[in-house]
Formats: C-alpha cells, structure tokens, sequence
C-alpha cells in the first residue's frame, strides 16, 4: 500500500434552522475523507454549524470557512440575503441547499458565487460527493491563485534586475560624459580616447542585453513565428566562427570545429543560431588568454549531438549551482571584465526545450567547462497549402 | 610613488568603470586611491594607516559586501568616514526608511545612490573628514 497522504482539514460550516439536518449532516462528514492525489494531500473535515441567518454571519466573521452548506430558507433571512451581507465573499465555496429547487433561486445563487447545490432531502451519500467536488474545486482554486502570485514574483524581481542591469551601463556612459564635459583630463582629446572606448563597449553590451531580452521574450510568448527548415548546422557554426572571429584573435583563444562536411536538421535557423553562438561565445569569452575552445556536431541516435567545451576560467560547485538563473553572471575576478547580459544561458535552456532536448554542464574551476547539449528534430509543420 | 601629503581613500567597487570614474575625480580633488575590485581583494587592505576615508560599493561578490567591509573598518577604526555606494534601494525594494535607520545597523556615515553624482561624493567626504579632524 502506498503511503498515506498527509492529512489537510477543510472547515465546513453548516447553516440549516432544522436541527435534524445538521447534525445528519455533521454526522455524515465525520471520519469522511477525500484523498486528492494531484496535490498530495488527503482532506478530511471539520464541522461548525449555524441555525439562523444572523448566526451565520458572526461565525462568517469569526473565521472565514472553506466550504459553506448554506440553506436557503432561513427563519430570519434568505441564504441569498447571508451571501450578499457575508464578509470576504469569495474566499469560501458555497452550497446552497434548498428544498424547492427553483431556477430562480439557482440564478440568483450563482450571481452571488455559489458553486453547487444540494436539493433536499439529500442522502449522506449525496452530500458526501458535492462536498468531494467542492474540496477539489477550493483546491484547484488555491493553487491557480498560488501559481498567479508566484508567476506576477517572478515578473517584479525579473524587472527589478533588468532595471538594474540596463542602469549599469547608463550610469559607467554618464559618468564619462561627465568627465569630459567638465575636461577632467585636460584639453587634449586623446586624452579621453580610454574613456570613448569604454563607453562603446558599455553601450554594446546594453544593446546585446536588449537584443538577447527580445529573444527570450519572443521564445517566452511563443509567438514568434517559427520557420522550420532545413538547416545546415555545420554551415551555421562555420559562420558564427566567422562573427567571433576577432574576439578569438583578440583573446588568443584557438576555436575548432569538429563536425562531418555537413549536418542537416529540421528547425528554426534563428534558435540553432542562438545556441550555437551562446555556446561559442562563451567558450571564447570565459576562456584564458591563449586558451582553446572545441564546438563537435554529431547525430547520435537520431538526435543532434552538440558539444562545446573550453579550456577557460570554469566554474566552482556553487556557481555551477546558480547558472541558468535570469541575468546570472559569476562575479569573480576572472570576470569582471567580461560583458555579458545574463541572459544567455536562460535563451539557451529555452531553445533546447523547444526541440525536447536537455543540456548537460560539466565545469572544473580553473580547468573549464563543458556544454553537451542534445537536440531533436523539430516536428515538420503541416502545410496545410501549397508554398510557391 | 605615493605622495605622504596626499589623504589615501579606499575605494572598492566592481564596476571597471565606476571605479575609473571615481579615481580620475578623486584623484582631481587630490586623493589618493587605494582601490580594490572585490570585497575578498578589499579586506587585507584594511590595515590601520592604510587609508583616511573609504567609499564602498554595497553589492559585489556577496549582495551585502559594502556592509561587512564598512563593519571591518569601523571596528578597526571607528573615526575612519565610510561613504557606502548603492543603486539598490529604489529597484529591489531594499528599502532605508526611517524605521531601520541606516546608520544605526550598517555603520556607515553616508549612503549614496549609484548614478552618484561626484559633487556629492566630494562634498560627503569634504564633510565627513572635516568632522573627523575636529574630533582628533
């Protein structure tokens, strides 16, 4: 037998001026539980009870319920008029009970956020599998809710370092115009050559970091148009070492390709570009000067084979640890002076999803790292007309 | 060659550029820089003697570095004027509000927002090494 799920108790108040219904009803949801698998838990049920309209309101008040069994005919009020008074409406699901089962009543109740309705008499049994829905339903609502708060925390903290990335940049350029306007270093204009090429560089990588923002968020909202073809990954790798050619030479870094003359895959050339040049640019840039960077392109068991290694800095367990994290870059003295938006790894990670693969990273701090990525084909889209 | 006239002030910051900027103008308004790039590179330059004054910015290696390298040199030497550099209040809601004030947790004399500008850098420092001399 598996193991038990770990028990989780839902308050039920129960509003009825029949005495007898109550206590059935107590009576029939003690010891009863439901086991809810999807969110491993099992729910049992906690009863409290009210006779009138004006009782249900204070024990509405004193603690919102998870479940109200509500009866429609009410010696003071209607279970209508306790759902319109009742405070933090919506919190709770309600089911009305009533005893002539009427279309108006229904109506009115669903305007007012019921959620079922139990038509007396009813059965325990009867009672048991509108209680059964509702616990599922306060669950599926709770966790829609959870998953909403946690998705619009991602998006503050995502903006928030954006903001900060994006003003590094603007404030390092600011600061040199400043320096200039007020001729710091004298009247020479060579003088402030350092200083125009730094902020060049600064504002390049502000731009890459836009650049590589519009990527991730084309791939996030699935909107961009995929154009899925044939490509020629060998052709594509041969020209990226074109791009980063003079950041190779720069750094002394040796860049080789081991791939067969050619490699054809079905996918979209921008996203086979977009890893292939976040791979290699990383193995160049993360490098040591006079270091080697090796890109190999195989097919294996039908997928693609991708592997980039580099003898560079690496990385230690933690860094390793935080790697794919948004707008992560491992501040370290090796570092400091490489530009980077951060956001590399994350496009990367979501490309390789798209062709249901995986990536693999092994890093040895001081030693290098290594990327072994597999990428299936992309599925052909139907055409559904001729092209040409 | 470091001039015995000159006050040394210890800059820390991550930035290549920030930090290029903050030398050029403190080294204008004739101070010397001691300067580190890491809070791991920073901590064996807090010697007595070493500097007069130090400005710091608050997140390197660790979010909080500029708060422990300022603790170290306060406990070293409480006269010594801590300048703290930070973009972080406005963007990550880490705020310094009245409640948790600032000087009374982080030991810093001055908290300055990034995008500083350097007039109000100098001006900090002019004030608080002023303080400093008239209780020496």
């Amino acid at each position: 037998m598996p193991d038990p799920l770990p028990v989780h108790q839902l308050d039920v108040l129960i509003v009825d001026d029949e005495a007898g219904m109550r206590a059935g009803a107590e009576r029939s949801l003690e010891g009863f539980s439901v086991p809810l698998p999807d969110f491993s838990e099992t729910v049992t049920f906690a009863v409290r009870s009210a006779s009138t309209g004006d009782e249900a309101l204070a024990a509405l008040k004193a603690k919102s319920p998870d479940i109200l069994l509500l009866d429609y005919k009410l010696p003071d009020m209607t279970g209508i008029d306790v759902l319109a008074a009742a405070p933090g409406a919506g919190d709770f699901l309600t089911i009305m009970i009533t005893a002539f089962a009427s279309l108006e009543v229904a109506v009115t109740a669903t305007k007012r956020g019921a959620f079922d309705f139990l038509a007396k008499p009813f059965t325990p049994e009867e009672l048991r599998a509108t209680i059964s829905k509702a616990a599922r339903s306060v669950y599926l609502q709770r966790k829609a809710k959870k998953l909403e708060d946690e998705k619009r925390q991602v998006r503050f903290e995502f903006i928030s370092v954006l903001a900060h990335e994006l003003k590094s940049p603007l404030a390092a350029v600011e600061g040199y115009m400043h320096l200039m306007k007020e001729r710091l270093k004298g009247p020479e204009l060579a003088a402030y050559d350092a200083m125009v090429d730094r902020s060049v560089t600064r504002i390049g990588g502000m731009r890459k970091l836009v650049m590589d923002l519009l990527d991730l968020t084309r791939l996030e909202s699935g909107k961009k148009r995929r154009a899925i073809e044939q490509v020629d990954l060998v052709k594509t790798a041969g020209l990226i070492l074109e791009n980063i050619a003079a950041l190779a030479e720069a750094k002394k870094v040796t860049v080789e390709l081991k791939a067969p003359a050619q490699l054809l895959m079905t996918a979209d050339p921008g996203e086979v570009d977009m890893v292939l040049s976040n791979l290699l640019t990383n193995a160049v840039k993360y490098n040591r000067e006079g270091g080697r960077a090796v890109l190999e392109l195989a097919r294996q068991d039908g997928a693609v084979a991708i592997r980039c290694s580099d003898t560079g800095i690496g990385m230690t367990e933690q860094e390793l640890a935080k790697l794919f994290g948004e707008f992560v870059r491992m501040k370290n003295e090796h570092t400091r002076n490489i530009d980077g938006s951060g956001l590399g790894l994350s496009i990367l990670k979501k490309v390789v999803k798209l062709y249901g693969g995986d990536v693999k990273v092994q890093s040895k701090y001081g030693e290098g790292t290594s990327f072994e990525l597999t990428l299936k084909d992309a599925p052909v889209p139907v055409a559904t007309e001729a092209v040409h | 060659m470091t001039d015995k006239n000159k006050i040394k002030i210890l800059v820390v910051e991550d930035d290549p550029d920030m930090m290029e900027q903050m030398k050029i103008y403190l080294e204008s308004e004739d101070y010397e820089v001691v300067s580190a790039s890491t809070q791991k590179e920073a901590e064996p330059l807090i010697r007595p003697g070493n500097f007069k004054a130090a400005v710091l910015d608050l997140m390197m290696e660790n979010p909080d570095s500029g708060f422990v390298l300022s603790h170290k040199i306060k406990k070293m030497d409480p006269s010594i004027p801590v300048v703290i550099v930070t973009s972080v209040t406005k963007e990550t809601g880490f705020y310094f509000d009245k409640a948790h004030d600032p000087k009374t947790w982080i030991k810093a004399d001055a908290i300055i927002h990034k995008e500083l500008r350097f007039e109000q850098l100098k001006s900090e420092l002019k004030r608080l090494m002023g303080a400093g001399e008239r209780h020496a």
